[in-house]
């Protein structure tokens, strides 16, 4: 289960650059739950997966997961209970060793490393089985560079590599959205899949309504640093893609507002 | 014939120099210039211990150790203090040419009759040899002693290369070539890139001190002053040895790194040999690696241009 409790992070407080990136945010996950984050640009949606994934420590709130208190938590001590993709395809992997290595670099995600001979014939072959599940005939290239591969397929690995150990919670950053669009599919489905079949807690951040509306069990809106709608149950049932469009369309009046207003008020009283 | 059997054996003591700079250079892409300060430090505790008295293997072992130590505090430097990498070398390479001279007590440790690691082998094989000193290697007089070095540190070179290409296919060396690769990665995995950086770095300065511990027993002295240009020394190695093998897998081009180490040995001494200035040296060496770092990237230009070229004339 993840609680993140009335988090606030501010980027360079006191400078001309201050961004108040989340303003606090309040959010309960039950096991097993697979929550969508949608949101403008700048809402705080990726922030969000940072701040739960330790990549800063926030300014105040607190974050548990799975029965710890994680909040002042490292970012690589945090990694033992979170699997995580990016939305770069070049950040999951390390491009210049192989796919071998690299499955072997997750599978001991949180684990102590030692002196152990990294690649036995064993776990080759296990790699070759689980990737062969992958469907992209990367079991033949088990050692060749990641950097030989295309986008899809490395988003495809990491995915592999960030819930091979099945983590207690799985962040999906936007990953796949520097895809084309059937590798994007491919991706997509694979995710539902992987995550189905292990049951995780799952963190996914799109731009896609898509996506928004075909996958996962329960949908947030964010704006501004702030969880603006939160849609589960029989909301999140019925909810089609015009019906976030339209809420996304809401927010874009209700912008204009606040600027239309100030211009109004500033014709009249300056 | 002596000139020979010299440089190959100061290419490969130096070949273990070239293993450390490979480290920190090519794994981690931090130019570490501790090496400078470490290679002499390693040196000196060597010399200072020899000439105290210790056996050589425990001495040799002490060098290996204040180098490693040397090295974790630049790392602790780069990664708990955040300072830029080059400077934390520089700061470490500065505090370290005093300690070298407070661990000498003088500038230069002359090593006269002191036992060494390298008298050991050398009478170890005028044993085996039946007392003899020179021996008849096709028709040239070899004396049994400098063949006897040059086997020893051929056997240290072998081994140490041997050690990290294992080390390097460990789960944590693995872990080490990737946090050179994409910090971000490996650290979503649950590695401490901080930790991982300060290790590697003791390790490499580490082999660094052996290589310096090795040439003060070679050639009987340890001075303050030796450890100047080293690292950029290490860099033409590891540059020419990826010449040799190409861009290869790790194990390949450790053992670049140590060809191109004794090779560029062998090219300084044919060019002394030829009446180079010695003065000149550390100027050509640093001149040959800016060569060596451009010229890929030249040679790609142009290849572009003459392609780009090509088509317009088509």
């Amino acid at each position: 289960m993840l609680e993140i409790r009335e988090v606030h992070k501010t980027f360079h407080p006191g400078t001309q650059n201050e961004v108040r990136a989340l303003q606090g945010v309040t959010l309960t996950l039950q096991r097993g739950s697979f929550l969508i984050i949608i949101g403008t640009n700048g809402s705080g949606k990726s922030t969000l997966l940072n701040a739960v994934a330790g990549t800063f420590l926030v300014d105040s709130g607190s974050i548990r997961l799975a029965c710890n208190d994680i909040t002042k938590w490292q970012e690589h001590r945090r990694a033992s209970l979170i699997g995580r993709v990016f939305q770069n395809p070049f950040s999951g992997t390390a491009p210049s060793m192989t796919i071998a290595e690299n499955l072997a670099l997750a599978v001991l995600r949180g684990k102590p490393r030692g002196l152990g001979i990294a690649l036995s014939a064993t776990t080759r072959a296990e790699f070759c089985d689980r990737v062969r599940g992958l469907n992209m005939g990367l079991e033949d290239r088990l050692d060749n560079a990641i950097g030989s591969l295309s986008g899809g397929q490395r988003q495809a690995l990491t995915l592999l590599m960030a819930s091979w150990l099945r983590p207690e919670l799985l962040l999906l950053d936007e990953h796949t959205a520097a895809l084309d669009p059937k590798s994007a599919d491919q991706v997509i489905r694979l995710t539902d899949e992987l995550i189905r079949r292990d049951k995780l807690t799952t963190l996914m951040v799109t731009h896609s309504m898509q996506q928004a509306v075909n996958l996962g069990d329960r949908i947030i809106m964010m704006h501004r640093g702030e969880v603006l709608h939160d849609l589960q149950g029989a909301e999140r049932a019925r909810v089609r893609q015009e019906d976030l469009l339209s809420r996304f369309e809401q927010v874009r009046r209700r912008e204009q507002l606040d600027f239309a207003v100030a211009e109004m008020l500033q014709r009249t009283y300056v | 014939m002596m000139l020979l059997l010299g440089a190959l054996t100061i290419g490969l003591i130096l070949a273990i120099l070239a293993f450390g700079v490979y480290l920190s250079f090519r794994i981690f892409n931090f130019p570490d210039i501790t090496a400078d300060g470490s290679i002499t430090l390693g040196a000196a505790v060597t010399a200072t211990m020899l000439v105290h008295g210790f056996h050589p293997l425990l001495a040799t072992f002490c060098g290996f150790a204040a180098g490693a130590i040397a090295g974790a505090l630049t790392g602790i430097l780069h990664t708990r203090f955040a300072i830029n990498g080059l400077l934390s070398g520089i700061l470490m390479m500065t505090a370290l040419y005093s300690v070298n001279l407070h661990v000498m007590g003088k500038s230069n440790v002359p090593l006269m009759s002191q036992r060494t690691l390298l008298s050991e082998a050398e009478s170890m094989a005028t044993n085996l040899c039946g007392g003899a000193t020179e021996l008849h290697i096709l028709v040239w007089e070899v004396s049994v002693r400098d063949l006897a070095g040059l086997a020893g540190i051929f056997l240290v070179v072998c081994l140490v290369g041997l050690a990290l290409f294992l080390f390097f296919r460990t789960n944590l060396g693995t872990a080490m070539r990737a946090t050179g690769d994409n910090p971000q990665m490996i650290r979503s995995l649950g590695v401490s890139t901080k930790a991982i950086i300060t290790f590697g770095l003791a390790l490499s300065n580490g082999l660094i001190a052996l290589s310096g511990s090795l040439l003060a027993q070679y050639q009987g002295f340890a001075d303050v002053q030796m450890g100047i240009g080293m690292v950029v020394w290490g860099l033409a190695s590891v540059i020419i040895g990826e010449a040799l093998v190409g861009q290869a897998s790790f194990g390949l081009l450790i053992v670049g790194a140590a060809m191109g180490s004794v090779l560029f040995r062998l090219l300084v001494a044919i060019a002394l040999r030829w009446g180079l200035d010695p003065n000149d040296l550390k100027l050509i060496t640093a001149v040959f690696v800016f060569v060596a770092l451009v010229a890929p990237k030249f040679l790609r230009m142009s290849r572009r241009r003459l392609v780009t070229a090509v088509s317009e004339v088509r």
